[in-house]
């Protein structure tokens, strides 16, 4: 098969027509029709930033998955050998146009994808939900009044700390709609993942370090929390719902988690940002 | 890993009970040396196994023969029992809470909410036991409590103290072991 000059050409071309109807479809429905579904939503602040994000990833690499597919499936039908003998096809050679325009707009994508989704991570969505760690440098507007949780991982279970109410703990965890959270994510003995998926939060609990995640709820619902990290027999157990509720409702949260658990706080000891697993008694 | 064998609660759907012991070490099999649970079946003989088969949507009382001693919690939350109908109790006297330093183990099914502290013998007590079963003779503390179970399924249950000796800071072995320190409940 002579696959040269005008013949060429006219493959160029219609690869290129077939390339740019299907993007001129796919870029509005991805943008439009499925990015608003992909995760993780829109419940919280960070979490509709991170959705933001995977929208414009899907949309920008949407065409260069579909210049190589119609490239592929447009060689199997055209270029299909037929008949009884397989040949090799006709070389090909170089064509430093093609290749040049080839790396240099793939670099400039690349590069480009790499410094916003930088400013991304940084700024916009604050360290992406995994956190900042013990010292937070880029903090949300209302930070100063934010409500500090502390989320503590242990094998196997997640129980939260309240230190601006009586620092009593809860192994439920109900936060007010449209305040800054602030999540103090640590761990008492291996380490952990605090993964509050419809929030955007996804944060290391380490032993040993308070590791800063900000979140502002923006919608009332429940939230699914699980483990991230493989982290012992029962990991996959550590699992339950977090609840987004108004503020009022919060309040009397509050107020029954404190009747409930009156008699345990003097027992958990003055509010500590980390905790160490040391060896309790025989065990070593 | 070899599944340990079901034990089933007796009595009757809506009330059934279980009788559990644990033990400082089981004194045979793979790890003769490694803490542990023990429970028994509805013909009076102990085994070794943490697999508990209950009846649905029923009380269940529980009776542990506690025969080990105090490790402590890592955690002092999980001395306040929760999630049992009534108060836990230790030797016949109601606990509201248990003190987290004087904690052997814990009975835990986190689905459930439930929670049980259970408080250790004594480090000075006589006649402690050295090989499972422990009789009633030999110290110990029985915790009863009774929780209710609702809908068929199948919850693990899990002790919440560092308790594995030899182990580093007390997490491994026997603590990420089915029929030491953690089982299932099959609730059916």
């Amino acid at each position: 098969m002579e696959i040269a000059g005008q013949q060429v050409s006219r493959h160029g071309v219609r690869i290129v027509a077939i390339w740019a109807v299907l993007t001129a479809i796919a870029v509005p429905l991805i943008v439009l029709v499925l990015g608003p579904h992909l995760p993780p939503g829109k419940m919280s602040a960070e979490a509709s930033d991170q959705t933001s994000a995977n929208t414009v990833l899907t949309a920008v690499v949407a065409p260069i998955i579909l210049i190589v597919a119609v490239n592929i499936v447009y060689s199997l039908v055209v270029f299909r050998a037929r008949g009884d003998a397989i040949e090799d096809g006709a070389p090909i050679h170089g064509h430093a146009p093609t290749v040049l325009a080839w790396v240099l707009l793939t670099s400039v994508i690349v590069l480009a994808l790499a410094g916003w989704g930088s400013y991304t991570l940084v700024q916009s969505a604050r360290g992406a939900g995994g956190g900042q760690g013990p010292s937070p440098a880029d903090l949300p507007k209302g930070d100063r009044t934010a409500l500090p949780i502390q989320v503590i991982g242990q094998q196997w279970a997640w129980t939260f700390r309240f230190p601006t109410y009586n620092a009593f703990e809860s192994r439920q965890l109900e936060l007010p709609v449209g305040r800054v959270i602030a999540f103090h994510v640590t761990s008492l003995d291996v380490t952990h993942s605090f993964w509050a998926y419809e929030l955007g939060v996804k944060a290391d609990a380490v032993p040993g370090v308070d590791n800063v995640a900000f979140v502002t709820p923006r919608k009332l619902g429940s939230f699914n929390i699980r483990c991230a990290e493989l982290c012992g027999l029962w990991h996959g157990h550590m699992a339950l719902h977090g609840h987004v509720v108004s503020a009022s409702d919060f309040v009397t949260w509050v107020a029954e988690q404190k009747a409930a658990n009156a008699q345990i706080i003097p027992d958990l000891g003055p509010y500590q940002r980390v905790y160490f697993p040391e060896p309790k008694h025989r065990a070593g | 890993m070899v599944m340990p064998p079901a034990v089933a609660a007796s009595g009757t759907p809506g009330n059934a009970n279980l009788t559990l012991q644990t033990v400082a070490s089981i004194g045979f099999g793979p790890h003769p040396d490694w803490v542990s649970y023990l429970v028994k079946t509805p013909q009076g003989k102990w085994v070794h196994s943490t697999i508990l088969d209950v009846p649905a949507n029923s009380l269940i009382h529980v009776t542990i023969l506690q025969y080990d001693t105090a490790t402590g919690l890592r955690n002092p939350f999980w001395g306040l029992p929760e999630g049992t109908v009534g108060r836990a109790k230790v030797n016949g006297k109601a606990i509201p809470i248990l003190n987290p330093d004087l904690a052997s183990h814990t009975f835990a099914i986190p689905e459930l909410g439930v929670t049980v502290p259970l408080k250790g013998v004594a480090d000075k007590a006589k006649n402690q036991c050295s090989v499972a079963p422990c009789t009633l003779a030999e110290a110990h503390n029985t915790i009863t409590f009774t929780f209710r179970t609702g809908k068929r399924g199948t919850y693990r249950w899990q002790c919440f103290v560092p308790c594995a000796a030899g182990f580093i800071l007390g997490f491994g072995g026997p603590m990420q072991s089915l029929g030491y320190m953690d089982g299932l409940l099959h609730v059916v």
